[in-house]
Protein backbone atom coordinates (compact mmCIF):
# COMPACT_ATOMS: atom_id res chain seq x y z
CA UNK A 1 0.00 0.00 0.00
CA UNK A 2 0.72 3.65 -0.51
CA UNK A 3 -0.19 6.11 2.37
CA UNK A 4 0.02 9.92 1.77
CA UNK A 5 -1.10 13.28 3.59
CA UNK A 6 -0.82 16.31 2.41
CA UNK A 7 -0.61 19.28 4.36
CA UNK A 8 -3.17 17.76 7.04
CA UNK A 9 -4.67 19.84 10.18
CA UNK A 10 -6.73 18.73 12.62
CA UNK A 11 -8.13 20.93 15.69
CA UNK A 12 -9.63 19.56 18.99
CA UNK A 13 -11.20 22.78 20.10
CA UNK A 14 -7.30 25.20 20.83
CA UNK A 15 -5.59 22.41 20.64
CA UNK A 16 -3.77 21.91 17.18
CA UNK A 17 -3.42 17.89 16.89
CA UNK A 18 -1.91 18.11 13.24
CA UNK A 19 -0.35 20.79 11.93
CA UNK A 20 0.07 21.06 8.43
CA UNK A 21 1.29 17.06 8.50
CA UNK A 22 2.53 15.73 5.12
CA UNK A 23 3.98 12.47 4.40
CA UNK A 24 4.52 9.98 1.61
CA UNK A 25 5.02 6.36 1.88
CA UNK A 26 6.75 3.79 -0.24
CA UNK A 27 5.10 2.00 -3.20
CA UNK A 28 4.59 -1.53 -1.81
CA UNK A 29 4.87 -0.53 2.55
CA UNK A 30 3.10 -3.46 4.34
CA UNK A 31 3.85 -1.94 8.06
CA UNK A 32 4.09 1.13 8.56
CA UNK A 33 4.60 2.12 12.28
CA UNK A 34 3.95 5.56 13.27
CA UNK A 35 6.52 7.12 16.43
CA UNK A 36 6.91 9.83 18.62
CA UNK A 37 6.16 11.40 21.83
CA UNK A 38 3.13 11.21 22.95
CA UNK A 39 0.82 13.96 21.98
CA UNK A 40 2.66 14.41 19.10
CA UNK A 41 -0.41 13.80 16.75
CA UNK A 42 -0.19 9.86 16.05
CA UNK A 43 -3.77 9.06 16.90
CA UNK A 44 -4.99 11.72 15.41
CA UNK A 45 -3.15 10.54 12.03
CA UNK A 46 -3.67 7.29 12.34
CA UNK A 47 -7.42 7.94 12.43
CA UNK A 48 -7.50 10.46 9.59
CA UNK A 49 -5.61 7.70 7.54
CA UNK A 50 -8.45 5.20 8.44
CA UNK A 51 -11.09 7.50 7.56
CA UNK A 52 -12.34 8.18 11.47
CA UNK A 53 -11.75 11.55 11.88
CA UNK A 54 -12.21 14.33 8.85
CA UNK A 55 -9.55 16.32 8.64
CA UNK A 56 -10.01 20.42 9.07
CA UNK A 57 -8.27 21.09 5.63
CA UNK A 58 -5.71 19.65 3.41
CA UNK A 59 -5.53 15.90 1.80
CA UNK A 60 -5.01 11.81 2.67
CA UNK A 61 -4.44 9.46 0.04
CA UNK A 62 -4.12 6.04 -0.26
CA UNK A 63 -2.97 3.97 -2.76
CA UNK A 64 -3.53 7.08 -5.11
CA UNK A 65 -6.85 7.66 -4.39
CA UNK A 66 -8.13 10.78 -2.34
CA UNK A 67 -9.75 10.04 0.63
CA UNK A 68 -13.54 11.41 0.42
CA UNK A 69 -14.42 14.35 2.81
CA UNK A 70 -18.35 13.79 2.67
CA UNK A 71 -19.25 12.03 5.51
CA UNK A 72 -21.22 9.51 3.94
CA UNK A 73 -18.72 8.50 1.60
CA UNK A 74 -15.91 8.88 4.24
CA UNK A 75 -18.27 6.11 6.47
CA UNK A 76 -17.96 3.43 2.94
CA UNK A 77 -14.05 3.96 3.03
CA UNK A 78 -13.95 3.46 6.82
CA UNK A 79 -16.15 0.55 6.35
CA UNK A 80 -13.29 -1.05 4.46
CA UNK A 81 -11.03 -0.50 7.27
CA UNK A 82 -10.36 -2.16 10.59
CA UNK A 83 -9.83 -0.29 14.14
CA UNK A 84 -7.94 -1.53 17.69
CA UNK A 85 -7.70 1.27 20.05
CA UNK A 86 -5.98 1.59 22.94
CA UNK A 87 -8.95 0.89 25.61
CA UNK A 88 -10.17 -1.53 23.63
CA UNK A 89 -13.66 -0.58 23.37
CA UNK A 90 -15.58 -3.31 23.18
CA UNK A 91 -19.13 -3.23 23.84
CA UNK A 92 -19.76 -4.06 27.64
CA UNK A 93 -22.96 -5.23 26.96
CA UNK A 94 -22.13 -7.93 24.06
CA UNK A 95 -20.49 -11.27 24.49
CA UNK A 96 -17.16 -11.48 22.91
CA UNK A 97 -18.74 -13.78 20.19
CA UNK A 98 -21.57 -10.76 19.65
CA UNK A 99 -19.11 -8.10 19.26
CA UNK A 100 -17.93 -9.69 16.18
CA UNK A 101 -21.07 -10.72 14.81
CA UNK A 102 -23.19 -7.48 15.36
CA UNK A 103 -21.04 -5.52 12.98
CA UNK A 104 -20.84 -8.09 10.40
CA UNK A 105 -24.50 -8.55 10.48
CA UNK A 106 -25.60 -4.82 10.63
CA UNK A 107 -22.71 -3.13 8.95
CA UNK A 108 -21.33 -6.14 6.04
CA UNK A 109 -24.50 -7.87 5.06
CA UNK A 110 -23.47 -11.47 6.91
CA UNK A 111 -25.97 -14.01 7.51
CA UNK A 112 -26.42 -14.64 11.01
CA UNK A 113 -25.05 -18.39 10.56
CA UNK A 114 -22.17 -17.20 8.29
CA UNK A 115 -21.32 -13.78 10.71
CA UNK A 116 -20.90 -16.51 13.69
CA UNK A 117 -18.92 -19.31 11.44
CA UNK A 118 -16.80 -16.50 10.92
CA UNK A 119 -16.28 -14.90 14.19
CA UNK A 120 -15.89 -18.32 15.69
CA UNK A 121 -13.06 -19.03 13.37
CA UNK A 122 -10.64 -15.59 14.18
CA UNK A 123 -11.68 -15.92 17.71
CA UNK A 124 -10.30 -19.65 17.55
CA UNK A 125 -7.13 -18.64 16.04
CA UNK A 126 -7.05 -16.06 18.29
CA UNK A 127 -7.16 -18.21 21.34
CA UNK A 128 -10.50 -17.12 22.81
CA UNK A 129 -12.61 -20.09 21.63
CA UNK A 130 -13.26 -20.85 24.79
CA UNK A 131 -14.08 -17.32 25.82
CA UNK A 132 -16.75 -16.20 23.30
CA UNK A 133 -19.27 -16.22 25.40
CA UNK A 134 -18.19 -13.89 28.23
CA UNK A 135 -18.56 -10.27 27.73
CA UNK A 136 -15.57 -7.98 28.04
CA UNK A 137 -15.48 -7.49 31.93
CA UNK A 138 -15.20 -11.03 32.15
CA UNK A 139 -12.21 -11.11 30.02
CA UNK A 140 -8.61 -10.38 31.51
CA UNK A 141 -7.04 -7.08 29.48
CA UNK A 142 -5.45 -9.08 27.13
CA UNK A 143 -7.63 -11.25 25.59
CA UNK A 144 -9.99 -8.45 25.50
CA UNK A 145 -7.55 -6.78 23.03
CA UNK A 146 -7.50 -9.92 21.44
CA UNK A 147 -11.35 -9.69 20.76
CA UNK A 148 -11.00 -6.11 19.63
CA UNK A 149 -8.50 -7.58 17.27
CA UNK A 150 -10.90 -10.17 16.37
CA UNK A 151 -13.61 -7.64 15.93
CA UNK A 152 -11.45 -5.55 13.73
CA UNK A 153 -10.21 -8.49 11.67
CA UNK A 154 -13.81 -10.23 10.53
CA UNK A 155 -14.75 -8.14 7.78
CA UNK A 156 -11.21 -8.71 6.07
CA UNK A 157 -9.87 -5.08 6.18
CA UNK A 158 -7.98 -3.61 3.26
CA UNK A 159 -6.05 -1.93 6.55
CA UNK A 160 -5.97 -2.33 9.75
CA UNK A 161 -5.53 0.03 12.13
CA UNK A 162 -4.28 -0.25 15.87
CA UNK A 163 -3.57 2.74 17.91
CA UNK A 164 -1.39 1.90 20.87
CA UNK A 165 -2.68 -1.43 21.03
CA UNK A 166 -0.28 -2.57 24.14
CA UNK A 167 -0.31 0.69 26.27
CA UNK A 168 -3.05 -0.42 28.76
CA UNK A 169 -1.43 -4.24 29.42
CA UNK A 170 1.19 -5.74 31.19
CA UNK A 171 4.14 -7.10 29.91
CA UNK A 172 2.45 -10.85 30.02
CA UNK A 173 -0.29 -9.43 27.71
CA UNK A 174 1.22 -7.26 25.81
CA UNK A 175 3.32 -10.35 24.50
CA UNK A 176 0.75 -12.04 23.58
CA UNK A 177 -1.01 -9.04 21.64
CA UNK A 178 2.12 -8.53 19.97
CA UNK A 179 2.54 -12.38 18.70
CA UNK A 180 -0.89 -11.44 17.17
CA UNK A 181 0.07 -8.83 15.29
CA UNK A 182 3.36 -10.23 14.61
CA UNK A 183 1.69 -12.96 12.76
CA UNK A 184 -1.07 -10.80 10.82
CA UNK A 185 1.89 -9.13 9.41
CA UNK A 186 3.56 -11.87 8.13
CA UNK A 187 0.64 -13.21 6.71
CA UNK A 188 0.11 -10.02 4.52
CA UNK A 189 -1.97 -8.15 6.27
CA UNK A 190 -1.41 -4.11 5.90
CA UNK A 191 -1.24 -2.51 8.68
CA UNK A 192 -0.93 1.08 10.34
CA UNK A 193 0.65 0.60 14.17
CA UNK A 194 0.67 3.60 16.44
CA UNK A 195 2.85 2.54 19.35
CA UNK A 196 5.48 2.77 21.58
CA UNK A 197 7.02 -0.50 21.26
CA UNK A 198 9.95 0.93 19.37
CA UNK A 199 11.47 -2.75 19.76
CA UNK A 200 8.70 -4.11 18.25
CA UNK A 201 8.41 -1.83 15.32
CA UNK A 202 11.54 -2.34 14.78
CA UNK A 203 10.94 -6.49 14.19
CA UNK A 204 7.82 -5.66 12.17
CA UNK A 205 7.23 -2.18 10.30
CA UNK A 206 8.98 -1.89 7.00
CA UNK A 207 8.20 2.43 7.29
CA UNK A 208 8.22 4.56 9.66
CA UNK A 209 6.32 7.81 10.22
CA UNK A 210 7.93 10.18 12.93
CA UNK A 211 5.81 12.60 14.39
CA UNK A 212 5.99 15.02 16.98
CA UNK A 213 3.96 18.39 17.94
CA UNK A 214 1.80 17.56 15.38
CA UNK A 215 3.79 18.11 12.25
CA UNK A 216 5.83 14.72 10.11
CA UNK A 217 9.43 14.82 11.60
CA UNK A 218 10.84 12.14 9.46
CA UNK A 219 9.18 9.91 6.89
CA UNK A 220 11.33 6.82 5.84
CA UNK A 221 11.96 3.31 5.45
CA UNK A 222 12.40 1.59 8.82
CA UNK A 223 15.83 -0.20 8.51
CA UNK A 224 16.67 3.94 7.77
CA UNK A 225 15.15 5.16 10.40
CA UNK A 226 16.42 3.07 12.85
CA UNK A 227 20.08 2.78 11.99
CA UNK A 228 20.65 6.60 11.09
CA UNK A 229 17.58 9.28 11.43
CA UNK A 230 17.95 12.58 10.36
CA UNK A 231 15.96 14.34 12.50
CA UNK A 232 17.53 15.14 15.54
CA UNK A 233 14.37 15.37 17.92
CA UNK A 234 13.89 11.40 16.58
CA UNK A 235 17.25 10.63 17.34
CA UNK A 236 16.35 12.12 20.86
CA UNK A 237 13.52 10.18 21.04
CA UNK A 238 15.66 6.92 20.15
CA UNK A 239 17.74 7.32 22.92
CA UNK A 240 15.57 8.26 25.39
CA UNK A 241 13.75 4.93 24.50
CA UNK A 242 16.60 2.97 24.75
CA UNK A 243 18.16 4.64 27.69
CA UNK A 244 16.76 1.45 30.02
CA UNK A 245 15.93 -1.01 27.22
CA UNK B 1 -26.17 -5.84 49.10
CA UNK B 2 -26.54 -9.57 48.93
CA UNK B 3 -27.55 -10.60 52.57
CA UNK B 4 -28.41 -14.08 53.15
CA UNK B 5 -32.26 -14.37 52.24
CA UNK B 6 -33.71 -15.77 55.79
CA UNK B 7 -31.74 -13.24 57.77
CA UNK B 8 -33.58 -10.59 55.45
CA UNK B 9 -36.91 -12.42 56.10
CA UNK B 10 -36.47 -12.30 59.62
CA UNK B 11 -35.36 -8.27 59.57
CA UNK B 12 -38.31 -7.89 57.32
CA UNK B 13 -41.30 -9.07 59.69
CA UNK B 14 -39.34 -7.60 62.80
CA UNK B 15 -39.32 -3.98 61.07
CA UNK B 16 -42.55 -4.45 59.86
CA UNK B 17 -43.96 -5.57 63.37
CA UNK B 18 -42.47 -2.64 65.01
CA UNK B 19 -43.82 -0.01 62.54
CA UNK B 20 -47.55 -1.70 63.37
CA UNK B 21 -47.13 -1.80 67.03
CA UNK B 22 -45.50 2.05 66.69
CA UNK B 23 -49.18 2.83 64.70
CA UNK B 24 -51.04 0.96 66.51
CA UNK B 25 -50.06 2.91 69.76
CA UNK B 26 -50.51 6.10 67.99
CA UNK B 27 -54.36 5.22 67.18
CA UNK B 28 -54.80 4.03 70.44
CA UNK B 29 -53.68 7.48 71.68
CA UNK B 30 -56.18 9.32 70.09
CA UNK B 31 -58.97 7.32 70.28
CA UNK B 32 -60.50 7.35 66.55
CA UNK B 33 -63.56 5.29 66.66
CA UNK B 34 -63.41 3.21 63.55
CA UNK B 35 -66.76 2.78 61.46
CA UNK B 36 -66.22 0.30 58.93
CA UNK B 37 -69.80 -1.24 58.17
CA UNK B 38 -70.82 2.02 56.64
CA UNK B 39 -67.85 2.12 54.14
CA UNK B 40 -68.42 -1.03 53.08
CA UNK B 41 -70.93 -0.91 50.90
CA UNK B 42 -68.89 1.48 48.31
CA UNK B 43 -66.76 -1.16 47.95
CA UNK B 44 -67.81 -1.97 44.31
CA UNK B 45 -67.15 2.19 43.67
CA UNK B 46 -63.74 2.02 45.37
CA UNK B 47 -62.43 -1.02 43.45
CA UNK B 48 -64.30 0.74 40.23
CA UNK B 49 -61.71 3.65 41.09
CA UNK B 50 -59.14 1.52 41.38
CA UNK B 51 -59.09 0.35 37.73
CA UNK B 52 -59.76 3.49 36.60
CA UNK B 53 -56.64 4.28 38.01
CA UNK B 54 -54.58 1.42 36.72
CA UNK B 55 -56.07 2.06 33.34
CA UNK B 56 -54.82 5.85 33.08
CA UNK B 57 -51.89 5.16 34.50
CA UNK B 58 -50.75 2.35 31.98
CA UNK B 59 -51.95 5.04 29.40
CA UNK B 60 -50.02 7.52 30.56
CA UNK B 61 -46.90 5.90 31.11
CA UNK B 62 -46.98 4.18 27.48
CA UNK B 63 -47.28 8.22 26.76
CA UNK B 64 -44.68 9.18 28.73
CA UNK B 65 -42.09 6.82 27.92
CA UNK B 66 -42.91 7.97 23.91
CA UNK B 67 -42.75 11.68 24.65
CA UNK B 68 -40.09 11.78 26.69
CA UNK B 69 -37.81 10.03 24.22
CA UNK B 70 -39.02 12.34 21.59
CA UNK B 71 -38.14 15.47 24.17
CA UNK B 72 -34.79 13.37 24.69
CA UNK B 73 -33.56 13.52 20.96
CA UNK B 74 -34.90 16.75 20.24
CA UNK B 75 -32.95 18.16 23.51
CA UNK B 76 -29.91 16.52 22.03
CA UNK B 77 -30.38 17.78 18.47
CA UNK B 78 -28.12 20.18 16.78
CA UNK B 79 -31.16 21.77 14.78
CA UNK B 80 -31.13 24.88 16.54
CA UNK B 81 -34.98 25.28 16.36
CA UNK B 82 -35.93 21.92 17.46
CA UNK B 83 -33.64 22.32 20.49
CA UNK B 84 -35.07 25.04 22.04
CA UNK B 85 -38.34 23.77 21.70
CA UNK B 86 -37.71 20.99 23.16
CA UNK B 87 -35.92 22.71 25.80
CA UNK B 88 -38.60 25.35 26.03
CA UNK B 89 -41.07 22.34 26.72
CA UNK B 90 -39.21 20.44 29.00
CA UNK B 91 -38.87 23.55 31.19
CA UNK B 92 -42.65 24.55 30.95
CA UNK B 93 -43.76 20.84 32.05
CA UNK B 94 -41.17 20.25 34.48
CA UNK B 95 -41.76 24.14 36.03
CA UNK B 96 -45.15 24.70 35.99
CA UNK B 97 -47.91 23.00 38.45
CA UNK B 98 -49.46 19.33 36.92
CA UNK B 99 -52.90 20.87 38.09
CA UNK B 100 -52.84 23.88 36.05
CA UNK B 101 -51.78 21.89 33.12
CA UNK B 102 -54.63 20.02 33.57
CA UNK B 103 -57.11 22.83 34.12
CA UNK B 104 -55.77 24.25 30.87
CA UNK B 105 -55.47 21.41 28.55
CA UNK B 106 -58.96 20.13 29.13
CA UNK B 107 -61.18 22.99 29.59
CA UNK B 108 -58.93 25.35 26.91
CA UNK B 109 -56.56 23.55 24.50
CA UNK B 110 -59.05 20.11 24.35
CA UNK B 111 -61.86 22.41 23.84
CA UNK B 112 -60.39 24.32 21.08
CA UNK B 113 -59.51 21.05 19.40
CA UNK B 114 -62.92 19.54 19.94
CA UNK B 115 -62.00 16.58 22.38
CA UNK B 116 -64.42 15.59 24.86
CA UNK B 117 -63.35 12.73 26.63
CA UNK B 118 -62.07 13.71 30.06
CA UNK B 119 -60.04 9.92 30.20
CA UNK B 120 -58.16 10.75 27.11
CA UNK B 121 -56.74 14.18 27.48
CA UNK B 122 -56.38 13.45 31.04
CA UNK B 123 -54.11 10.44 30.10
CA UNK B 124 -52.02 12.44 27.56
CA UNK B 125 -51.36 15.75 29.85
CA UNK B 126 -50.20 13.00 32.78
CA UNK B 127 -48.35 11.53 30.13
CA UNK B 128 -46.61 14.91 28.69
CA UNK B 129 -46.08 15.84 32.11
CA UNK B 130 -44.23 12.97 33.74
CA UNK B 131 -42.48 12.67 29.79
CA UNK B 132 -40.48 16.04 30.16
CA UNK B 133 -39.21 14.21 33.85
CA UNK B 134 -38.23 11.20 31.61
CA UNK B 135 -36.76 13.14 28.63
CA UNK B 136 -34.04 14.26 31.31
CA UNK B 137 -33.90 11.04 32.94
CA UNK B 138 -32.87 9.62 29.49
CA UNK B 139 -30.64 12.20 28.36
CA UNK B 140 -28.13 11.85 31.35
CA UNK B 141 -28.39 7.64 30.46
CA UNK B 142 -27.63 8.70 26.49
CA UNK B 143 -24.90 11.10 27.98
CA UNK B 144 -23.35 8.96 30.23
CA UNK B 145 -22.51 6.88 27.58
CA UNK B 146 -18.74 7.87 26.94
CA UNK B 147 -16.99 9.12 23.61
CA UNK B 148 -14.77 5.59 23.48
CA UNK B 149 -18.34 3.69 22.66
CA UNK B 150 -19.50 6.12 20.20
CA UNK B 151 -15.93 6.30 18.36
CA UNK B 152 -16.04 2.22 18.55
CA UNK B 153 -19.13 2.24 16.81
CA UNK B 154 -18.18 4.65 14.33
CA UNK B 155 -14.97 2.54 13.74
CA UNK B 156 -17.09 -0.62 13.13
CA UNK B 157 -18.63 1.06 10.46
CA UNK B 158 -22.16 2.18 12.33
CA UNK B 159 -24.20 5.01 10.83
CA UNK B 160 -25.50 7.35 13.80
CA UNK B 161 -28.85 5.69 14.05
CA UNK B 162 -27.19 1.81 14.18
CA UNK B 163 -24.90 3.63 16.75
CA UNK B 164 -28.06 4.42 18.85
CA UNK B 165 -29.20 1.05 18.13
CA UNK B 166 -26.89 -1.28 18.47
CA UNK B 167 -24.70 0.68 21.47
CA UNK B 168 -26.18 3.40 23.34
CA UNK B 169 -29.84 2.57 23.63
CA UNK B 170 -28.94 -0.56 25.22
CA UNK B 171 -26.73 0.77 27.49
CA UNK B 172 -28.33 3.75 28.16
CA UNK B 173 -32.15 1.73 29.44
CA UNK B 174 -29.80 0.28 31.99
CA UNK B 175 -28.52 3.07 33.00
CA UNK B 176 -32.20 5.09 33.20
CA UNK B 177 -34.05 1.94 34.73
CA UNK B 178 -33.84 3.06 38.62
CA UNK B 179 -34.93 6.73 37.59
CA UNK B 180 -37.38 5.48 35.09
CA UNK B 181 -38.91 3.50 37.84
CA UNK B 182 -39.24 6.25 40.35
CA UNK B 183 -41.25 8.70 37.99
CA UNK B 184 -43.29 5.84 37.33
CA UNK B 185 -44.33 5.49 40.84
CA UNK B 186 -44.97 8.98 41.16
CA UNK B 187 -46.71 8.89 37.98
CA UNK B 188 -49.71 6.53 39.45
CA UNK B 189 -49.87 8.60 42.21
CA UNK B 190 -49.74 12.12 40.47
CA UNK B 191 -53.01 10.44 38.23
CA UNK B 192 -54.80 11.70 41.56
CA UNK B 193 -54.89 14.80 40.15
CA UNK B 194 -57.49 14.08 37.60
CA UNK B 195 -60.20 14.34 39.54
CA UNK B 196 -60.07 17.90 38.87
CA UNK B 197 -61.35 17.24 35.27
CA UNK B 198 -64.26 15.53 36.45
CA UNK B 199 -62.21 12.05 36.26
CA UNK B 200 -63.73 9.93 39.37
CA UNK B 201 -60.10 7.82 40.05
CA UNK B 202 -59.67 6.03 43.09
CA UNK B 203 -58.91 9.63 44.88
CA UNK B 204 -61.99 10.91 43.79
CA UNK B 205 -64.22 8.19 44.67
CA UNK B 206 -62.34 7.92 48.38
CA UNK B 207 -63.62 11.48 48.44
CA UNK B 208 -67.27 10.94 47.50
CA UNK B 209 -67.02 7.57 49.88
CA UNK B 210 -65.71 9.53 53.16
CA UNK B 211 -68.52 12.38 52.56
CA UNK B 212 -71.91 10.58 52.09
CA UNK B 213 -71.07 8.24 54.76
CA UNK B 214 -69.35 10.73 57.14
CA UNK B 215 -66.07 8.55 57.65
CA UNK B 216 -62.26 9.61 57.09
CA UNK B 217 -59.55 7.40 57.50
CA UNK B 218 -62.16 4.48 56.54
CA UNK B 219 -61.28 5.50 53.14
CA UNK B 220 -58.00 6.66 53.00
CA UNK B 221 -56.15 3.88 54.91
CA UNK B 222 -57.62 1.39 51.97
CA UNK B 223 -56.63 3.66 49.91
CA UNK B 224 -52.79 3.73 50.69
CA UNK B 225 -52.86 0.48 50.38
CA UNK B 226 -54.71 0.21 46.86
CA UNK B 227 -51.81 2.48 45.54
CA UNK B 228 -48.81 0.36 47.49
CA UNK B 229 -50.41 -2.66 45.84
CA UNK B 230 -49.27 -1.41 42.37
CA UNK B 231 -46.63 0.48 42.82
CA UNK B 232 -44.44 -2.02 45.13
CA UNK B 233 -44.82 -4.77 42.49
CA UNK B 234 -43.90 -1.95 40.20
CA UNK B 235 -40.17 -1.51 42.14
CA UNK B 236 -39.97 -5.20 42.95
CA UNK B 237 -40.38 -5.78 38.87
CA UNK B 238 -37.89 -3.20 38.01
CA UNK B 239 -35.34 -4.47 39.92
CA UNK B 240 -35.55 -7.86 38.52
CA UNK B 241 -35.36 -5.78 35.19
CA UNK B 242 -32.45 -4.26 36.13
CA UNK B 243 -30.81 -7.32 37.58
CA UNK B 244 -30.95 -9.13 33.84
CA UNK B 245 -30.12 -5.95 31.95
CA UNK B 246 -26.47 -5.53 34.43
CA UNK B 247 -23.30 -6.33 33.71
CA UNK B 248 -20.13 -5.17 34.78
CA UNK B 249 -18.24 -1.80 33.13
Amino acid sequence: MKLETRRVTKRYGDFLALDGASFQTGKDARVVALLGPSGGGKSTLLRVLGGLLLPESGEVVVNDQPLPQEPNEALKTLRKNGFVFQGYNLFPHLSALQNIVLPLCVVHGFSEPEAKERALELLKRLGLEEHFHKRPAELSGGQQQRAAIARALAPKPDLLLLDEPTSALDPVMTGEVLDVIRELAEGGQQIVLATHEISFARKVADWVVFLAKGRVEESCAAEQFFEQPNSALAREYLDGLSRYR
Amino acid sequence: MNHPPTRRLLWSFALMAAVSLGLYITFAAVHYSWNWSSVWGYRSQFIWGWFTTLGISLGAMVVSIMVGFALMIGRRSTCMPLHLLSTGIVEVLRGSPLLVQLLLGYYIVATALHVGDPLVVGTVLLGCFEGAYLAEIFRGAVESIGASQREAARAVGFDTAQTYRYVIIPQAVRRALPGTTGQMVSLIKDSSLLSVIGIEELVQKVRIMNSSSYTALEGYLPLAVAYLVVTIPLSWYARKLERRFAYET
